[in-house]
């Protein structure tokens, strides 16, 4: 009598999953409901924000706090036209060669042999430990002496090696079997065709998770427009987002806040949306294992 | 004869280990590794972020361990039962939650994970918006006026400046917010395990879910399952945000006073660098020896 209860990756919606959605839908709850907050939030008018007692849902959904978070950005010399910019340029330029640089580096650790690869190993996930707030300072006084303030490079150069990122992409590497490398080495690879050809596609769920990151960690990055730009035509949406948030922390800067809170977060919902498929759909068939 | 070649091309072939090593080592250099080190070096001095450091030896250090009663009263049990229901509570949540998703069909188990993974996505400034406005001390809050309405309370409770209550919510919203890349790891690795070894061990005798969670799941996924554990340890020490955007810095009564907390204290309120870097130097030792622990726990087989 073999086994056969609830198989990984069902290929049809049962009755036993039912039982499964039952049991993590109480924890599903607390954990959604911020983003529905967020959300509705973003739509209450004033009257409503400071209700009592207190609503959770909207119940006349208004536009108000778009608008004004719109006038108030119109009255600023610069259009958010222009943050906007600067943050599609950041971010994909941070994006892509985060997971190009990484991927490579991750290939080389786990299944190239050179002198020295523990180590650096080691330092990477020690660097991944160190607490951020302690390096401000450095990596300020490093970005100074590069000459690279107030250019798109201080957005961009400080944020592509991520520790995290090769951490994660270097796990997954180690998962892909040596003998399908192998079998490449004696058909006469070379090592970028390995990597190009059999490993790349091979760790696609680790690439995409790795995306989302790094996304997040550039997207969301207050530190860079703070510190290394003072050319206010050169800073970042979510500084930008941020800024208004906080100037007008008085009781009209709470709708403000509200739907600027929205604004910054969609990206990072829609991103996930985008790339979550190739995390979640199995590649059991693909040979890896 | 065949093994040796194969090992010997790949042996030769050192230098282009290097070509694909260069481009992450060169910003990671440049952008972290320096940095650290000059903290490192920073925290054997006296620095106040506007005259130039003055050298001071292990001085930090010694005052750390024998003056600053804040760290050794508040910070360091406060940080300690943090990382205690937050790290385990948080790596074990994410497994089991990753686990029991992997058994879903695809379109429940989307919905459901980027669920599970928005409170990463919303951290920042939606996180303190939002958890401030659910724990206001008033009327107003969320929570307060639920309890009011429940009949639990009469009075309005002042959670975020009520030193019994603080550190229980910020242990509440680090758990709320762990299922994060180690979510999203353990999850990828369950999928894309192979399902023939599930088959075959099916055949060879297991029993049940949990069985196969232990002698399959788990053990085909080490890699992966050692990158969360790390990911969790370092998220459950690194963590600060929680505490100083519900309550400031220093928090109430040192209620929550994390041991990041008291780096960013000392570094940007105090602006003693150098004193704040041994702090930071002390976290790091913390964390890599729980990390060492970690990994010899994943490293036997």
């Amino acid at each position: 009598m073999a086994y056969k209860g609830n198989r990984v990756n069902p290929k049809k919606f049962s009755g036993s999953q039912v039982k499964i959605i039952l049991w993590i839908l109480p924890i599903a709850i607390i954990m959604g409901l911020p983003i529905v907050f967020i959300f509705f939030h973003a739509f209450k008018p004033m009257d409503e924000l400071f209700a009592y007692p207190p609503k959770f849902f909207v119940t006349r959904p208004t536009l108000d706090n778009f608008t004004k978070l719109f006038k108030a950005s119109r009255t600023a010399g610069i259009p958010m036209s222009r943050y906007v910019f600067n943050s599609l340029i950041v971010t994909i330029t941070v994006v892509v060669s985060s997971i190009l640089f990484s991927t490579l580096s991750g290939f080389a650790l786990s299944k190239l042999k050179f002198k020295g690869k523990n180590a650096l190993f080691s330092i990477n996930t020690l660097a991944l430990m160190f607490v951020n707030v302690a390096v401000m300072i450095p990596t300020y006084l490093t970005v100074n002496f590069l000459g690279i303030t107030d250019t798109y490079l201080a957005h961009i150069l400080p944020l592509i090696s991520l520790p995290v990122t090769m951490f994660l992409l270097k796990q997954f590497i180690d998962e892909v079997p040596d003998t399908l490398l192998e079998a490449a080495y004696i058909d006469g690879a070379s090592e970028f065709m390995v990597y190009r050809k059999i490993v790349l596609p091979l760790i696609k769920p680790a690439v995409a998770t790795a995306a989302i990151l790094v996304f997040q960690a550039v997207w969301g990055n207050m530190e860079t427009s703070n510190y290394y730009v003072s050319d206010e035509s050169l800073k970042t949406l979510t500084f930008y987002m941020n800024t208004l948030a906080n100037a007008n922390n008085t009781v009209a800067g709470q709708g403000m806040a509200a739907a600027a809170m929205l604004i910054m977060f969609v990206p990072n919902l829609i991103f996930f949306i985008l790339v979550q498929n190739s995390i979640m759909n199995t590649m059991a068939h693909s040979g890896i294992k | 004869m065949k093994k040796k070649s194969r090992v010997g091309r790949r042996e030769s072939r050192n230098s282009s280990a290097y070509i694909f090593l260069f481009p992450y080592w060169l910003l990671f250099t440049v952008f972290i590794i320096i940095p650290i080190v000059i903290a490192i070096g920073l925290s054997f001095t006296s620095f106040n972020a506007i005259e130039k450091p003055t050298f001071v030896g292990f001085l930090n250090y010694i005052n750390l361990f024998t003056k600053d009663a804040v760290f050794m009263q508040y910070v360091v049990p406060k940080t300690v039962a943090f990382a205690l229901v937050v790290g385990p509570g948080g790596y074990i949540l994410s497994f089991l939650l990753a686990w029991a998703l992997s058994r879903l069909h695809r379109i429940p188990r989307t919905i459901l994970a980027l669920i599970m993974y928005s409170p990463t996505m919303t951290s920042g400034v939606a996180m303190t918006v939002l958890w401030k406005i659910m724990f206001g001390g008033d009327q107003t809050g969320y929570v307060n006026s639920w309890l009011i309405r429940l009949g639990i309370i009469n009075e309005p409770i002042i959670w975020l400046t009520n030193s019994t209550y603080l550190l229980p919510i910020v242990i509440g919203i680090g758990l709320w917010s762990s299922m994060g890349v180690g979510f999203l790891a353990i999850l990828a690795g369950i999928l894309n395990a192979d399902e023939t070894l599930y088959e075959a061990a099916a055949i060879d005798g297991v029993k049940n879910s949990f069985q196969e969670m232990f002698y399959i799941t788990i053990p085909t996924m080490k890699s992966q399952m050692l990158f969360a554990a790390v990911m969790a340890i370092v998220n459950a020490f690194r963590n600060g945000t929680i505490s100083s955007s519900l309550a400031g810095n220093p928090t109430p009564g040192y209620a929550a006073q994390l041991m990041v907390n008291h780096i960013e204290d000392y570094g940007f309120i105090r602006y003693e660098m150098g004193y704040a870097a041994a702090v930071s130097v002390v976290l790091l030792l913390i964390i890599y020896a729980f990390s060492v622990i970690s990994r010899k726990l994943f490293s036997e087989d």
